[in-house]
């Protein structure tokens, strides 16, 4: 009688263990599902709005990085230019099938661009987060306004 | 020189990843008088360059968070499809306005947030 009792109690511990490892597994694998599922939307509204835009992935990207998925301001910057590349180049080959590029000038704005292109990344590393989200912030709210006008 | 001026700047503001197209797309337009869809996709193309390099430093300053790109380019890619085409071929004067508004509340919540501002960098 004593023995099935230690038996059962042994039972039940090794149950419940299992028990709590399974539902751990499923919590987490849920969890990651959610954490993929948002991280495709914010992606694909971020291609939309560039697209249709012209710009403006990273005014979506970013402060969904930060603000929805908690990464680092600076990361999330960073990050978001590297996103947005690959979706820049489709956009660029659908704008220049419809004829609307015009090559000198763009050539003449790339190599301004590239040029300020090194010196804000380097940049970017120094800017403390405060001074960043205004900076970030402000731009945004120009753009808006400019947007309306 | 002054197209290349504007260029450097807004190099400057894409290469920190805070939009250079929002100051690119406006000065193109203002200043040179360029066409709206033009100078969209002068950002766009002028990006692909500028990017690169721009990510090859935030790569050395261990910045890029690799492995959410990956799941947010997949979506994205569609999304830009979709997007540039609407663009080409209709007037959005009205998304225009809602992406207006959107800039602006997000602006404002970046100027004012404290959210994750005290995380240390990993």
């Amino acid at each position: 009688m004593l023995s099935f009792a230690i038996f059962t109690r042994i039972n039940i511990t090794i149950f419940v263990k299992i028990n709590t490892k399974y539902r751990e597994f499923i919590g987490d694998s849920m969890k990651k599902s959610k954490f993929t599922a948002k991280l495709l939307l914010i992606g694909f509204i971020t291609g939309l709005i560039n697209g249709l835009f012209g710009s403006g992935g990273g005014t979506v990207l970013v402060p969904c990085l930060v603000f929805l998925m908690d990464v680092e301001d600076h990361k999330a910057h960073a990050t978001a230019i590297a996103i947005i590349l690959p979706l820049s180049i489709l956009s660029s080959i659908i704008y220049y099938s419809y004829n609307v590029v015009d090559i000198a000038l763009t050539e003449n704005v790339a190599i301004g661009s590239v040029l300020g292109g090194i010196v804000g990344s380097m940049l970017l590393n120094k800017l403390p987060v405060n001074i960043l989200r205004k900076f970030f912030g402000v731009i945004m709210i120009i753009a808006a306004v400019r947007m309306v006008i | 020189m002054l197209v290349a001026l504007i260029g450097f700047f807004s190099g400057i503001i894409g290469g920190m990843g805070i939009g250079g197209g929002t100051v690119l797309i406006p000065s193109l337009v203002f200043f040179l008088g360029t066409k709206q869809h033009t100078a969209q996709s002068i950002n766009l193309i002028s990006f692909i360059p500028t990017a690169s390099v721009a990510i090859l430093i935030h790569l050395r300053n261990k910045n890029i968070e690799k492995k959410l790109v990956i799941k947010l380019i997949l979506l994205g890619v569609i999304g830009a499809v979709i997007g540039s085409f609407i663009a080409v071929s209709l007037n959005a004067q009205l998304l225009k306005k809602f992406f207006a508004g959107f800039l602006l509340l997000m602006g404002l919540y970046e100027i004012s947030s404290k959210k994750n501002l005290q995380k240390k960098r990993g």
